[in-house]
This record gives C-alpha cells, sequence and structure tokens, in this order.
C-alpha cells in the first residue's frame, strides 16, 4: 500500500474523530453539571479553571489514581471485559456518521474526501447493529459482577433496550422509506435545499412522529433520564456498574455520553439535515451539524433535570402499548404516503 | 484469502467452544462471537446487507435473549444427570435421540460439501442490494417467506398460550 495524501488525510480524520468523541464526554460532563445547576439554582462547578472549566480534567485524573476494585466472587474476566464492550461499541458507532460535505481542506488535498471516517452503503443498520451490542456491555456488567443490584440494573437494562429497540428500528426504516437509501450521505443530501425557500427541507417536517418515536427511544436506548433505570440510584445503588471504579468505570460513563453523541448525531442526520443550513456555505456545513447536535444534546441534559423517573412497569407499558403500535403505523402511513406520492 | 480464514477459524473454533465448555454464559458469548465471524464471511461475500441483518438479529437481537434466560435462571454450570463415562450412544433415550441427530448432521454435511457447487461473490450483486434482495423476497421466494412469518407467529401464540396457562383453566 502506498501513502498517499488521502490515504494521510483519512487517518488524520480518524484520529480526529476519536479524539472529539473523547472531549465530546468530557464537555458533556461540564455543560451537564452547569445546565443542572442553572436548572436548580446551583453554582455548578466553578473553583477548577475559570468557571469551572478545567473540571472535567480534574475529575479524570480523580478516576485514574482511584483504586480498582473488584468483587471476590465476580467473574474476572467478563467483569474486565464488560467496560471494553461499552465503550468500544460507543466509539465504533460514530464511526459510519458524517458530520460534514466533501472537502479538499482548502485545497490541500487533489480530490475531496467525505467528512466521515467509513462510507458504508448500510450505515444506517451498522449503527443499528453496533448498538445492539452495546447491550451486551451493560448486561455482563451486571452479571459478572455478581451482586443483586448489578443483575437487577443489568436485567433491567436489556429488557428495556429490547422493548424499545423496535420502535427505534422502525423510526428509522420510515426515514429510510422516504430518504430511498440506507446510506447516511445520501439522506442527508436528500434534504437539501428549501421548500418554497423557507422551509428547509428537513424530514422531521416530513416524518415529525418518526423523530419524536426516534428521540424517545433514543433517550431509552442510552439509558437517560427519564429512562434510566438501569442505575436508578434510589432502587439500585449504581445499577449494573455497582461494583465498578476507577477507570473501568470512567469506561461505561465514556461509553454512556458518547453514545449520547451518537444518537444526537444520527438524529441530526436522520431527521434536521445534517451539515445543511442556510447563511453557511457547504464547506462549512459541520458548523450547523456541530450546532443542531449541540442542540440536541442540550435538550437531552434539560430532559434528564426536567422530568422524573417513570416507573418500570410504566416504562415497559409505553414502549410496548403505545410507543410500538404508533411506530407501527407511522411506518404504514409513510409507506402508503410514499406509494402515493413517490419518494 | 488471509482474511477468510481468519473468520472461518475463529467461527469453527468459537462454535467448538460453545458446547466444549460448561458455562452457559460463556456459551452464549462464543456463539456472539461466532456469529460475528459469520458476518466478517458475509462482508467477504459482498454481502454487507446479509452481514449486517446477521449481527442484528442473531448476535443483537437472539442472542440477548439467550443471554437475558441463562442470566434469570443464574446457573453457572450445567447439571449433569448422567454419568459421563458412558458413551453419548449409550445414555437414556433423549441422549441416544440427540446422538443419532449429531450423526445424521455430519452425514448432511459431509454430503453437502462434496456435492459441490459453486462458490464465491454472486454474480451482478444479487444480495448486496437491499432492493434486489427484499424484490426477490416478495416475488419469487414469497411463500417461504409468508410461511417463516406464520411459523413465528405459532411460536408467539404458543409462547403466550404456555404464559398464560393459569388463566385458562
Amino acid at each position: 500500500m502506498t501513502i498517499t495524501p488521502i490515504l494521510v488525510a483519512q487517518i488524520v480524520l480518524t484520529l480526529f474523530v476519536f479524539v472529539m468523541l473523547l472531549n465530546s464526554a468530557a464537555i458533556m460532563v461540564y455543560v451537564e453539571r452547569k445546565v443542572a445547576a442553572l436548572i436548580q439554582q446551583r453554582l455548578g462547578p466553578y473553583l477548577v479553571g475559570p468557571k469551572g472549566m478545567l473540571q472535567p480534567l480534574a475529575d479524570v485524573v480523580k478516576l485514574m489514581f482511584k483504586e480498582e476494585l473488584r468483587p471476590k466472587a465476580a467473574d474476572a474476566f467478563l467483569f474486565a471485559l464488560a467496560p471494553i464492550i461499552s465503550a468500544t461499541c460507543a466509539f465504533a458507532a460514530f464511526a459510519v456518521v458524517p458530520f460534514g460535505a466533501e472537502t479538499t481542506f482548502f485545497g490541500l488535498l487533489n480530490e475531496p474526501i467525505k467528512l466521515q471516517v467509513a462510507d458504508v452503503n448500510v450505515a444506517v443498520l451498522v449503527i443499528f447493529a453496533i448498538a445492539s451490542m452495546g447491550v451486551y456491555g451493560i448486561v455482563l456488567a451486571g452479571w459478572s459482577s455478581n451482586s443483586k443490584y448489578s443483575l437487577l440494573g443489568g436485567l433491567r437494562s436489556s429488557a428495556q433496550m429490547i422493548s424499545y429497540e423496535l420502535s427505534y428500528g422502525m423510526a428509522l426504516a420510515s426515514v429510510l422509506l422516504v430518504g430511498n437509501s440506507l446510506s447516511l450521505t445520501d439522506i442527508v443530501n436528500h434534504q437539501a435545499g428549501a421548500w418554497w425557500h423557507v422551509l428547509p427541507k428537513w424530514f422531521v417536517f416530513v416524518q415529525p412522529v418518526g423523530f419524536l418515536i426516534f428521540m424517545t427511544a433514543g433517550i431509552a436506548e442510552t439509558n437517560r433520564a427519564p429512562f434510566d433505570f438501569p442505575e436508578a440510584e434510589q432502587e439500585l445503588v449504581a445499577g449494573y456498574h455497582t461494583e465498578y471504579s476507577s477507570m473501568s468505570f470512567a469506561m461505561f460513563f465514556l461509553a454512556e455520553y458518547i453514545n449520547m453523541v451518537t444518537v444526537s448525531a444520527v438524529a441530526t442526520d436522520l431527521f434536521l439535515g445534517g451539515w445543511h443550513g442556510p447563511l453557511i456555505p457547504e464547506s462549512f456545513g459541520w458548523i450547523w451539524f456541530l450546532i443542531k447536535v449541540g442542540a440536541l444534546l442540550f435538550f437531552y441534559v434539560w430532559m434528564r433535570w426536567t422530568l422524573p423517573r417513570y416507573r418500570y412497569d410504566q416504562l415497559m407499558a409505553f414502549g410496548w402499548k403505545i410507543l410500538l403500535p404508533l411506530s407501527v403505523v407511522n411506518l404504514l402511513v409513510t409507506a402508503a404516503g410514499v406509494l402515493y406520492f413517490g419518494a | 484469502m488471509g482474511l477468510f480464514y481468519l473468520f472461518a477459524a475463529v467461527s469453527v473454533l468459537a462454535s467448538l467452544l460453545v458446547i466444549a465448555q460448561r458455562n452457559p454464559i460463556y456459551s452464549v458469548l462464543l456463539l456472539i462471537a461466532s456469529f460475528g465471524a459469520l458476518s466478517g464471511l458475509y462482508v467477504l461475500l459482498d454481502a454487507p446487507f446479509v452481514a449486517v441483518i446477521q449481527i442484528i438479529v442473531y448476535a443483537g437481537a437472539i442472542m440477548v435473549l439467550f443471554l437475558f434466560v441463562v442470566m434469570l435462571l443464574n446457573a453457572p454450570h450445567e447439571e449433569t444427570e448422567y454419568d459421563e463415562r458412558v458413551h453419548p450412544l449409550l445414555r437414556p433415550g433423549p441422549m441416544r435421540f440427540g446422538g443419532l441427530l449429531a450423526i445424521a448432521l455430519v452425514l448432511e454435511l459431509v454430503w453437502a460439501l462434496t456435492k459441490g457447487g459453486e462458490s464465491g461473490p454472486f454474480a451482478n450483486g444479487a444480495v448486496s442490494s437491499v432492493a434486489t434482495i427484499g424484490r426477490l423476497l416478495f416475488t419469487e421466494y414469497a411463500f417461504a417467506f409468508e410461511v417463516t412469518s406464520v411459523l413465528i407467529l405459532a411460536a408467539m401464540v404458543g409462547a403466550v398460550v404456555l404464559a398464560r396457562r393459569e388463566e385458562w383453566r
């Protein structure tokens, strides 16, 4: 294999995405705490660095120097493997997410490359597949800890994820019908332009129900409030990661935040027109992408501090009796619409 | 070609280990690994759609349910109710039936492998395009497709009936 500028650019891009995902987790920790403080009329972190901005750094250092503990009765191999599965799946899912138009980096390269780690023509399904693999991290963590709280957390989480994965998939499928492709890049490009020069051609306007289902199921999939049952602290101490400490705990933490970023990024690509938007030229489309993802992430945090946690039976009833039928109806209506009006 | 042997080796090894060790959780995980390797083989066959579906349906959905059940029963080791020194074919009835099935499977595999047939990527990307698969599924293989769905429906009805047995009396 010869080393071409394109190859180098691709490797740099991949590393860049990796580092940015790590950073996004740090930023999200800070934002989460600051927004929580704002909503609850507190100050939040303010001691480390200007306005407490170096707090995530201090947290990381603290996590690194904590003692790594393992229960005596735990299954050593799986106990070590579980956080690795979680973190790996979180990173891997973002690999197929495009976050900008093709670019030559201001003429640095001879031919443009896509702002995306891997362009797969079944990208949407790949994300779905990796998300379904990520469940194993949590389930195995729950089982291998050999602790009641962890096991209950793991079982809850697997039941919850299986229940909401169906609605999640159905919502995805209805967007695929409208976009007529399985490639995220194609779907984003399908949303370029505007109707009557005013309303952007985003799928959220074609698929409002699909967007709501996707976001609801996405919150359930990432185990965030108000669906954070796997780690409901009042009942389960900390759920599946009760027995974890130090960096293996940090890996679960990291995975949760990166999953949030990935779900937001996928929602942006599927429903909010990806990097397309007014005013900013297409080569700087990633700015729009960042703004949209940021808005969705803020929405996540906002939800957490606004809504109380549901009861577990309410969560299950909502998933199976409301969300799933709704998503099936939405899929059928979409299919009929695509058949009638053409894609 | 190197990738093929890698995936094939992982798949075969993992499958053997599934039955070779006694902890059901590890069996489930090894089966997932085997499915993952199979999906790698599908990618090499230029069928990314089938590969991803393999992961979503088998490694994702079905195996999570397996794991769920194993965890609920919380059985760290298989219970052995028979003498392990006795040859499988000389053990009680169900065991002997299992042994016969295994022999039948080996014979079938030998037959299938010696029969030969075409290998390598399919012509004109028949399995790589989702549209093609969909069209084939709803035209040429419509009958098999519908029969499969009725079979799954029957299994679902059966599960519900078994789960609610008390109320039916």
